[in-house]
């Protein structure tokens, strides 16, 4: 009978093997799809999975999805490690557009050069805002922290409706929904004219490095991780979980906040009601997949983007419909959450034991 | 007044009974210690299915069967990934809500703008002579029955029978039910599989019943109350009932305010459910006691027994 | 078994019935749309790809066309419309108002691409915009609903308040008043275009209150179902919508966006083709209303002459006088609203109880 044992030690090649395990599925499972749809499937597969990836266009548009996933997700990761569940990302990427954009709305015709980086600054503390009041409630009223955050995201998006609908409402704009548009000192630039790759890509870079530092060489990061394995251990060793409770939501809060001014100022360019396609809850998933690793993380938000761009071009050159993209992206996702065992167990052939065992 | 307030509440009990499905399903699954958070895509598959269920068989309480039927077959797949395959809940439970919205609207396309025989409520009143009192209480369907029927017995399996107290047992320690020979993936299973079944259901009752018709992601956001209601509730049944006719309510009382010409209760009144579980969840944590008593201590933490 | 078994003979069906496609060829024109929702709707997405069929079916011989459902406004929408401009797309319908921006910044990295957005009011030199005039279609409506009334009370199911909305609610009162001097318009926001759910709940709830008429600016065939359950009246939204409710529509406004779209394609194929604004109305064609159904022959004859001379000139639905909430005059008798009245309409007229959500 088949079963499943722990691995002692962690290892390396099933670290490398259950990624490409979970891809060849994919395909396999994309064939049938496309088949079944009257498609050629190696041609789709080459759209969905390749295309992207072969033109300037294409990983200009990767780069600008993958970022705020990325960034989001880095941050989840700490919180993750540690065993604190904040779900409610989505909240703190709207809180942090909200501060942050709102400088721009209110200093609409300024030119001034630090406007957009104290909007920056400003986007990471409506995130961690929004973040505090989960980890307040849960450090003084040990209140569950997923739900919380989770109930926090529909506020967030309320807040956001009501302000675009409401008070910060642009006078010029005919009575519908949104602020003016940001003045270009608000604007992320971009790098080249014809794609819309901007500044906030080196943030998006830049910050799974400073994470994997920060985890695997300093003390914070030795507590992260103790904390999150060997809970009654770290108390030992003077870490005090009301402390890694707010750090590690301050840190998710912050990062999520950033992604979200990142992206009313670098790809909108004003606040409106619609400013995240589900980026907090689909960097959940990026965090996991990427192994709550800064730089598994960084290739997790890659792939993820790489579906979304994918399907949007199999729409437009292959005539497939939206629905599949999802279908598809759902199956991914099982896939690689599935195939992830495999680097913590391994499968064992042995013989049913005796009832006397059971 | 009685002739605004019957058919208020009428709309008040249906508007719940998608929320009593699909919260009461949760809330079973909860208790033994999981943490599903793929309501929402059950929920839509559960309402396509019922939907293309109703219109192949031309029976739309063949449809909802159907949809109950697909519900649990979603959820299987995470039982599978989560359970067997000891994967992260949270994430694979957000993969869920992803692959069922993909699926519904794929399968769905062709029946959009689709008509059924929907299902009807067991007895209507004379237009002429207006609501009566009669129609309060015999005037639903009989799936908003059915709803408040199912969360009533789980409310008794719970907190009576002996399979609801074991099924308590693994959600507060895992670990100690397994020591005692309790077949704690076996149960957890067929918690998962329940809430499922619950989920589609109250999908299916969309699709069907509420507005009958298939629209893509037409449970708009129904799966993401359904789990606040839960903890809004304190896993207690009974509270289940209380809460989705509250957030079902606070929608219908919200609109006929407007059409009396109280003024638009704007994103504030909105924001009041999500608010007020915030207050409950704090509330009820804070008192150590009775969180004990009611939140089971094992959610959403993975097991595996090392035999 | 017999069931199941037809089932799946169903879902095979429909998965092999996505084999439609555009039929890649080299030298035809590429047209194409970015929709907001699935073309299956039934009301705002259903109407923009009739049209882009009927310019298959004109000029099919010269022009392919290809289109992506389903793009959220936000951060999404700039990289699909920039997609169809790389993938050879020479004219792009955007057919949403919050495309607005990223049509423009998409206009701006292709301008040899020409863009068409609709309900917008910012253009460029290759962007054009385009809407149409359907609080005419709204008048009509008022005058069948004061004839046909019994309680003499309408329910309104309002989306969100932007001036289209407010402006078929004035329309629509104007139109009522003619018949019914005394009627009451009830309107109710739901804050959502598409929302099955709340749309049937605000129906019932305005049926509760007495009124015996439904009328909507959302876009699905909810609220019309829930009154044909209670066997009342109501009107269908954006196309035709009798299948849903045979014994229920009284008629509906019609988005008939083809002739526009035919037009613009043959003004790109000759080269005449120049940013511009049209509004049109029933006179061009663009708004048409569904047959006069489930109605006294008397009441239809008064529909099809108010129709007629709306559509000839003869009459215009904003003739003074006309009176705001305050008894203040913003028309003045004989005269006529002009568009920019229209185009930015934020109150309500005399007649209409409640307030106007800010």
């Amino acid at each position: 009978m088949l079963r499943l044992e722990p691995r002692a030690s962690h290892s390396v090649l099933a670290a490398w093997l259950s990624p490409l395990v979970a891809l060849v599925m994919t395909v396999i499972t994309g064939t049938v799809i496309f088949i079944a749809m009257g498609k050629d499937p190696a041609a789709t597969l080459y759209i969905y999975f390749l295309q992207p990836l072969v033109s300037a266009s294409g990983l200009s548009e990767v780069a600008v999805k993958a970022g705020p996933l990325v960034l989001i997700a880095t941050g989840l990761s700490f919180g993750f490690r540690a065993g604190v569940w904040n779900i409610g990302a989505e909240g703190q990427y709207i809180l942090g557009a909200i501060v942050g954009g709102g400088l721009a709305v209110f200093f609409h015709d300024s030119t001034n050069a630090l406007l957009l980086p104290s909007m920056l600054a400003l986007g990471i503390v409506g995130g961690m805002i929004w973040a505090a009041i989960p980890a307040l409630l849960k450090t003084r009223f040990n209140a569950n922290e997923i739900l919380v955050s989770l109930m926090l995201v529909y506020i967030a998006e309320l807040l956001l409706v009501y302000l675009v609908h409401g008070p910060w409402r642009n006078p010029q704009g005919w009575g519908f929904p949104g602020t003016r548009t940001f003045p270009d000192a608000a604007v992320l630039p971009v790098f080249f004219a014809q794609h819309r790759l901007h500044w906030g890509l080196i943030l998006a870079l830049a910050t799974p490095f400073l994470a994997w530092f920060l985890v695997a060489k300093t003390r914070f990061g030795f507590r992260v991780r103790l904390f999150g394995s060997a809970p009654l251990a770290a108390r030992h060793a003077g870490v005090r979980s009301t402390r890694m409770i707010w750090m590690t939501l301050l840190i998710g809060g912050g990062l999520a906040g950033l992604a979200g001014v990142i992206e009313a100022s670098g790809t909108i360019g004003q606040l409106m009601p619609n400013i995240s396609p589900g980026y907090g809850f689909t960097a959940i998933i990026v965090a996991f997949l990427g192994r709550l690793h800064p730089l598994g993380i960084l290739l997790a938000g890659v792939v993820i983007a790489v579906t979304y761009i994918g399907g949007e071009n199999a729409q437009i050159v292959a005539g497939l419909p939206k629905a599949v993209t999802g279908l598809f992206q759902g199956v991914i996702l099982f896939y690689l959450l599935a195939f992830d065992l495999v680097t913590r167990y391994r499968l064992v052939f042995r013989r049913e034991r005796g009832p006397e065992h059971a | 007044m009685l002739d605004l307030i019957i058919p208020s509440m009428m709309t008040m009990m249906t508007a719940a009974t998608p929320l009593i499905f699909a919260a009461t399903g949760e809330l079973v699954c909860e208790k033994s210690g999981v943490l599903n958070l793929g309501v929402e895509g059950m929920m839509l598959v559960g309402a396509v299915f019922g939907f293309i269920g109703a219109t192949v068989t031309g029976d739309a309480y063949v449809g909802f069967l159907i949809g109950g039927f697909s519900g649990i077959m979603a959820s299987l797949i995470f039982a599978v990934l989560t359970l067997l395959l000891v994967s992260n809940q949270v994430a694979t439970g957000l993969a869920l809500t992803i692959f069922g919205t993909g699926l519904s609207a794929l399968v769905g396309a062709d029946y959009v703008g689709e008509t059924i025989d929907r299902i009807r409520p067991l007895y209507v009143p004379n237009a002429a002579d207006g609501p009566n009192v009669i129609q309060l209480f015999l005037g639903h369907d009989p799936v908003v029955y059915l709803g408040v029927l199912v969360l009533l017995a789980c409310a008794g399996f719970l907190s009576r029978s002996r399979w609801g107290m074991i099924l308590r047992a693994v959600g507060d320690s895992d670990v100690s039910a397994h020591a005692i020979g309790y077949p704690v993936i076996r149960i957890r299973f067929a918690a998962v599989a329940f809430g499922g079944l619950m989920a589609g259901l109250g999908g299916a009752y969309l699709s069907l019943a509420y507005t009958p018709l298939w629209a893509e992601n037409m449970s708009a956001g129904r799966g993401w109350i359904a789990l606040a209601l839960v903890v809004f509730a304190s896993w207690r049944p009974i509270r289940v009932l209380f809460g989705a006719v509250l957030f079902g309510g606070i929608t219908i009382v919200q609109l006929n305010a407007q059409a009396i010409g109280l003024g638009i209760p704007g994103a504030v009144m909105s924001m009041l459910p999500y608010l007020a579980t915030i207050v409950v969840l704090v509330l009820i944590s804070s008192n150590a006691t009775r969180i004990r008593l009611n939140a089971p201590a094992c959610l959403a933490q993975p097991f595996r027994p090392e035999r | 078994m017999k069931i199941l078994h037809r089932v799946a003979v169903a879902l095979f069906a429909t998965l092999l019935s996505f084999g439609v496609s555009t039929s890649a060829s080299a030298d035809k024109t590429k047209v194409g749309f970015i929709y907001i929702g699935p073309p299956g709707d039934h009301g705002w997405t259903y109407a923009h790809d009739q049209a882009r069929l009927e310019i298959e079916k004109e000029l099919g011989d010269q022009v392919q066309t290809t289109f992506v459902e389903g793009v959220p406004e936000g951060p999404d929408a700039e990289r699909a419309i920039a997609k169809l401009a790389q993938t050879g797309h020479k004219l792009i319908f955007t057919t949403s108002f919050g495309y607005m921006e990223p049509t423009l910044k998409a206009a701006k990295r292709f301008p040899d691409v020409k863009f068409e957005h609709a309900t917008g009011y910012k253009r460029a030199d290759n962007v054009a915009t385009y809407s149409a005039r359907f609080y005419e279609g709204r008048y009509v409506q008022g005058v069948i609903a004061g004839k046909v009334s019994k309680s003499g009370v309408i329910g309104y199911i309002a989306s969100f308040p932007i001036p289209e909305v407010v402006r078929g609610i004035n329309a629509f009162m104007l139109g009522a008043h003619t018949q019914n001097p005394n009627i009451k318009v009830k309107v109710v926001w739901v804050f959502s275009w598409y929302d099955p759910g709340k749309e049937a709940d605000a129906a019932k709830v305005l049926m509760d209150q007495g009124a015996d008429i439904i009328t909507q600016h959302t876009d699905s065939t909810a609220a019309l179902q829930a009154a044909a359950d209670r066997g009342i009246h109501a009107f269908g939204q954006a196309s035709d919508m009798i299948q849903f409710a045979p014994k229920t529509q009284l008629t509906a406004i019609i988005d008939a966006w083809g002739p526009y779209y035919v037009a613009r394609t043959k003004a790109l194929l000759d080269g005449s083709w120049k940013s511009q604004d049209t509004w049109d109305g029933m006179g061009a064609g663009m708004v048409v209303m569904a047959p006069f159904t489930n109605m006294p022959s008397d009441v239809a004859a008064l529909a099809q002459k108010t129709y007629d001379d709306l559509r000839t000139g003869k009459l215009h639905a904003f003739s003074g006088p006309i009176n705001d909430q305050s008894g203040k005059q913003v028309v003045a008798a004989g005269a006529v609203a002009d568009d920019g009245m229209l185009a930015g309409m934020n109150f309500y007229i005399e007649g209409i109880d409640g307030e106007l959500p800010k």
